[in-house]
C-alpha cells in the first residue's frame, strides 16, 4: 500500500435503471494486497457496483481504471481478462459436471485435436484444491457437494487466473465457522500474493477481522471510506443507515393468547430432527439460522409439502395430520413462500387474480367466476395491506418487490388462516418497503394471527419477533425471548458454538 | 461429506458386479434392450440370427444418425423439430441434382455434387435455426417448429409434390451394399456413433455442450461463446438429418416429399429413452444408442411376431413412459424432493 497506486479505481460511477438511480456517482479504489470491504444495506447499490466491476452492467457515467489505465469491460470475459474475478453469491456452477470441468469452464486445457486434456486438467485442479485444503477431488460431481464446498469450487476458479482483484459477494452467508476460518486463510494467502480483495458482507465482526479499509454505500451513493483499524462498528453503522442502529421494536406487543400451533419432536429425515416449539395467537416467532439449517423445510412440513418422519403437530391442542397444502389450508395454516416470484405468484396474471387464486372455487356464480366478488376481495386487501398498484388489472410482474410481497400475503390472508408462516418476507425488497412489511407482520400478529417468520437477516428477526428460535444443522439450538436475544448470542447459537442447549 | 465419500468408494468399485449395477442404473435403457432381446429371441424363430441383426442396424440407422445430433442439441438445452423435414429436403435435392443435365457426362461422379448439396442444405438450415435461436432468443422449440413447417412446405414447392427416382444405379445400389462383412449403412451409423461419443465425452466442445445445457448463465460467465456454440450444434444435427435423408433415399432409390414425416418424434423418443433430459445438461451417446436399438428391436421383433403396426405404437408409448419412470425412481435425489 506504500506506493499508494491503486490497482483498481472507480470514479463517479452512475448507473440508472428505468425509474431508479441505482448508483449515483460512486468512487471506489483498491490498493494491491488490500482487503477492501464494501458495506451497505440491501438496495444500497453494492451488487450493482460489483456488476459494473464485473462487466455485467455498463455504467452510464464515470470510468473504471485498472493500473491507472481507463478500461471498458463489456462482459464478464473482458473483466476476467483484466484480472477482475467475481465470486458469485448465487453460485454459478454446472451442477451435473465435475469439479475439474467447472473450475476450468470455458478454458478447458486441450490436446492437439481439441480433446479435453484430462491429465493436465486434473493435475492443475488437484493442486489448486490441495492449496485450498479441499477434501474432494477434481472428479467429484459438483451436484453432490454442499454449498460451502461449491463455493470452494468458485474460489478455485478464481485461482486459475492471474487475478488482480477478487470480489467476494457475501461469501460467508452459508458457511460454518470452520469453513469461514478456511476462507479467511485463503483470503490472507491471496493478499500476501499481492492480490486485492473486495469483500462484501453484512457481518460486522467479519469485516473487522478481515478488512483493511471499509467503503460504505447508502441509497446508491458513496458515503465514505474508513480505515478498519481506526474506526468502530458504530461509526460504520451510522454511515450505513444514516443514524445509530436501533434494534428495538417500535411497535408495542399485542395481546398474547393461547397456544395455536404446537409442534412436538418433529423430524424429517436428514433435513431436521426433534424440533419442538409452540406459537401463540398474537405472537411472532422468528426462526433464524444459516441456509440449510432446516427452517424452510419445517415450514414446508407444516404446510403439507413434506412428510415428517416422526413427531406431532397440534392445532389448538388437537393433533392434526397435514398431508397436503389443501389440508394445511383447511386447518388454517398458510405459507408465504421463500421466493415469491417462483413459488408465490403467477407473474403474468393481474393483482386480483393472484389474490383470489387459491379460493377461486368459492367465488363462482353458476359455472362462471364472479368478477364482482373477486374485485371486492382484492379491494379489501388492497386497502388493508396498502398495496400500491395502478388497478386490479395490473400485471403482478410489473409491481415492486414490496407490493408483490403484499399481494402474496394478501392472497393467504384471504384464506382466513390462523397460522401464518412467512419465509424470508423481505428478500429483494428495498429498505423503505422493508419497514412496511415488518410493520405489517407486527400488525397481523396484533390482530390475532399466530405468525412464524423465517429470515436470514438478523435485524429483521430482531425487529419483528416476540421470540426467536435459533437453528443449526436441522436442530433447534436455543430459544430466546425478545428481551434476552441480541446479535452476539444469536450468532453463536446459529453457528453451533457455545451455550446451545443441544450441543 | 458423506456424499463425496460415497462417490469415491463407488468409483473404486467400478469393476465387478457393483460397477455393472451402477452402469445399468445410469443407463436403464440397456437393461431394457437386453430384456426385449431375450424376449424376441425366445418368442420367435427368426429374430436371433446375424442377418436379422444386420437388418435391425440398417433399419435403425436413419433414426440413429439423427438421434446422435439430437442428443447433442438436447444436452445443450435445445431441441430440433425440423429434422424430419430436412430428411425430405436433403433426399429430394440429392436425387434431383444427380439427374441434372449438367452432370450427365460425369458418370458416377454426378453423385458427389448431389450428396454435397444435400448435406450442405442440412448444415445450412441447422445454421439458420441456430442463428435465429442465438440472435432472437426465441425458444428452440418454437424456432424449429417453424422450420419444420416451413421446410416441409419448401420441399413440396421444390418437388411439385412429385417423387424423384434415382437414375444412377450406383446410388441406389449403395443402400444395399456391404463393406467388410456388414451393410455399409450399418457401418456409417456405427462409425458416426463412435465419433459423436468421442466428441461429447472427450472434447472441449463436448464439455461445453454439457455446461451450456446445465447452467447457461455459468457458461456465459465462464466465457463460453454460447450463441456460436449452440449454432455449431444445430449444424451438426442438420448434417445428420441430411445424411439420414440421403441414406434413406439410397435404400429406396428415390425420394418422396413426405419422407421423414414424424421422424422428429421418433428421434426424440429414442433420445429421451436413452436418458437425455429435455431440460439439458444430461445425456450421452451410450444411452441414445440403447434408445435407438430399443426402438429398432421392438419394431423388428413385433413385426416378426406379426403384431399389427398400431399395437407397436401403443407398446412404444407405454414403454417410453415406463422407462422414464424407472429412470426417475433409480436416480431420484432422495428427500430433497417436494411432494406434488
Amino acid at each position: 500500500m506504500s506506493e499508494a497506486q491503486p490497482v483498481l479505481r472507480l470514479e463517479g460511477i452512475v448507473k440508472t435503471f428505468p425509474g431508479v438511480r441505482a448508483l449515483d456517482g460512486v468512487d471506489f479504489s483498491v490498493f494491491p494486497g488490500e482487503v477492501h470491504a464494501l458495506m451497505g444495506e440491501n438496495g444500497a447499490g453494492k451488487s450493482t457496483l460489483m456488476k459494473v466491476l464485473a462487466g455485467m452492467y455498463q455504467p452510464n457515467e464515470g470510468r473504471i481504471m485498472i493500473d491507472r489505465k481507463p478500461v471498458v469491460m463489456r462482459n464478464p470475459i473482458e473483466a476476467k481478462q483484466n484480472g477482475i474475478i467475481l465470486i458469485h453469491q448465487e453460485l454459478s456452477l454446472a451442477e451435473q459436471m465435475t469439479v475439474a470441468e467447472n473450475v476450468f469452464l470455458g478454458e478447458l486445457p486441450r490436446t492437439r485435436w481439441g480433446f479435453v486434456d484430462w491429465k493436465v486438467l486434473e493435475e492443475r485442479v488437484g493442486s489448486i484444491l490441495a492449496k485450498l485444503n479441499c477434501d474432494f477431488g477434481p472428479r467429484t460431481n459438483v451436484g453432490s457437494l454442499s454449498i460451502a464446498k461449491k463455493q470452494m469450487v468458485e474460489i478455485a476458479r478464481a485461482l486459475t487466473h492471474h487475478a488482480k482483484v477478487v470480489v467476494f459477494d457475501e461469501p460467508t452467508a452459508s458457511l460454518t465457522d470452520a469453513e469461514k476460518v478456511v476462507l479467511f486463510d485463503i483470503i490472507n494467502d491471496l493478499k500476501s500474493d499481492g492480490v486485492s480483495i473486495v469483500y462484501i458482507s453484512h457481518r460486522m465482526e467479519e469485516i473487522f477481522t478481515i478488512s483493511d479499509r471499509i467503503t460504505v454505500l447508502r441509497d446508491g451513493s458513496y458515503r465514505g471510506t474508513l480505515v478498519a483499524a481506526d474506526t468502530t462498528e458504530d461509526e460504520v453503522t451510522q454511515l450505513m443507515i444514516g443514524r445509530s442502529l436501533d434494534y428495538s421494536r417500535n411497535i408495542e406487543q399485542g395481546e398474547i393468547g393461547d397456544i395455536t400451533l404446537e409442534v412436538d419432536g418433529l423430524s424429517c429425515g436428514r433435513l431436521y430432527s426433534d424440533v419442538s416449539f409452540a406459537v401463540r395467537a398474537g405472537e411472532v416467532v422468528g426462526f433464524y439460522g444459516l441456509v440449510g439449517a432446516g427452517r424452510t423445510e419445517i415450514a414446508e412440513t407444516l404446510f403439507g409439502l413434506r412428510e415428517p418422519t416422526s413427531g406431532t403437530i397440534r392445532l389448538d391442542g388437537e393433533a392434526v395430520s397435514i398431508g397436503s397444502p389443501a389440508d394445511a389450508i383447511a386447518n388454517g395454516i398458510s405459507l408465504v413462500p421463500e421466493s415469491r416470484k417462483e413459488q408465490g405468484l403467477v407473474l403474468g396474471m393481474n393483482c386480483r387474480d393472484n389474490i383470489t387464486l387459491p379460493q377461486v372455487d368459492d367465488m363462482t356464480a353458476g359455472p362462471f367466476v364472479s368478477n364482482g366478488a373477486e374485485i371486492a376481495i382484492y379491494d379489501m386487501y388492497r386497502d388493508r395491506l396498502d398495496i400500491k398498484a395502478p388497478s386490479w388489472r395490473s400485471e403482478v410482474g410489473n409491481l415492486s418487490g414490496g407490493n408483490q410481497q403484499k399481494i402474496v400475503i394478501g392472497k393467504w390472508l384471504a384464506m382466513k388462516p390462523r397460522v401464518l408462516i412467512v419465509d424470508e418476507p423481505t428478500r429483494g425488497i428495498d429498505v423503505g418497503s422493508k419497514a412496511e412489511i415488518h410493520n405489517l407482520i407486527r400488525e397481523l400478529a396484533h390482530s390475532g394471527y399466530a405468525v412464524i417468520v423465517i429470515s436470514s437477516e438478523m435485524p429483521e428477526i430482531l425487529r419483528v419477533s416476540d421470540r426467536v428460535i435459533a437453528m443449526y444443522q436441522g436442530r433447534i439450538m436455543r430459544e430466546f425471548t425478545a428481551d434476552e436475544v441480541n446479535e452476539d448470542n444469536l450468532v453463536q447459537a446459529i453457528s453451533g458454538v457455545g451455550n446451545g442447549k443441544a450441543a | 461429506m458423506a456424499e463425496t465419500s460415497v462417490e469415491s468408494v463407488s468409483a473404486q468399485a467400478n469393476q465387478g458386479v457393483k460397477g455393472n449395477f451402477r452402469w445399468v442404473v445410469r443407463h436403464p435403457i440397456w437393461a431394457f434392450v437386453v430384456i426385449i432381446f431375450l424376449f424376441f429371441s425366445l418368442m420367435t424363430d427368426t429374430f436371433f440370427s446375424l442377418g436379422n441383426f444386420e437388418n435391425i442396424l440398417v433399419q435403425t440407422s436413419t433414426l440413429g444418425l439423427i438421434a446422435l445430433g439430437m442428443t447433442i442439441v438436447m444436452i445443450n438445452g435445445n431441441i430440433d423439430l425440423s429434422v424430419g423435414a430436412v430428411v425430405a429436403l436433403a433426399a429430394s435435392l440429392t436425387v434431383d441434382i444427380m439427374g441434372w443435365p449438367m452432370f450427365e457426362s460425369w458418370g458416377n461422379w454426378q453423385i458427389l455434387p448431389a450428396v454435397a448439396a444435400g448435406l450442405a442444405s442440412g448444415v445450412l438450415l441447422g445454421a439458420l435455426n441456430g442463428l435465429i435461436v442465438w440472435k432472437t432468443g426465441v425458444d428452440a422449440f418454437i424456432v424449429t417448429l417453424g422450420a419444420m413447417l416451413g421446410v416441409r412446405g419448401l420441399v413440396f414447392v421444390y418437388t411439385g409434390e412429385q417423387s424423384f427416382f434415382a437414375m444412377n444405379f450406383a446410388y441406389s445400389d449403395f443402400g444395399a451394399s456391404r463393406f467388410l462383412g456388414l451393410p455399409t449403412l450399418a457401418w456409417i451409423f456405427l462409425v458416426f456413433t463412435l465419433l459423436i461419443h468421442i466428441l461429447l465425452s472427450r472434447t472441449v466442445h463436448g464439455s461445453n455442450t454439457y455446461a451450456v445445457g446445465d447452467n447457461r448463465e455459468a457458461a456465459v460467465n465462464a466465457g463460453i461463446r454460447v450463441g456460436p456454440h449452440m449454432m455449431v450444434n444445430f449444424m451438426i444435427v442438420g448434417f445428420f438429418a441430411a445424411l439420414a435423408g440421403i441414406t434413406l433415399s439410397t435404400q429406396m432409390g428415390a425420394s418422396t416429399p413426405n419422407l421423414g414425416r414424424d421422424y422428429e418424434l421418433w428421434v426424440i423418443t429414442a433420445t429421451v429413452l436413452g436418458g437425455t433430459k429435455l431440460t439439458g445438461g444430461a445425456g450421452n451417446i451410450i444411452g441414445t444408442f440403447g434408445g435407438v436399438l430399443a426402438i429398432g428391436i421392438l419394431r423388428n421383433g413385433m413385426n416378426l411376431m406379426q403384431v399389427p403396426a398400431f399395437y407397436v405404437l401403443v407398446t412404444l408409448g407405454v414403454i417410453l413412459i415406463a422407462v422414464l419412470f424407472l429412470d426417475k425412481q433409480l436416480n431420484r435425489k432422495g428427500d430433497g424432493e417436494l411432494r406434488i
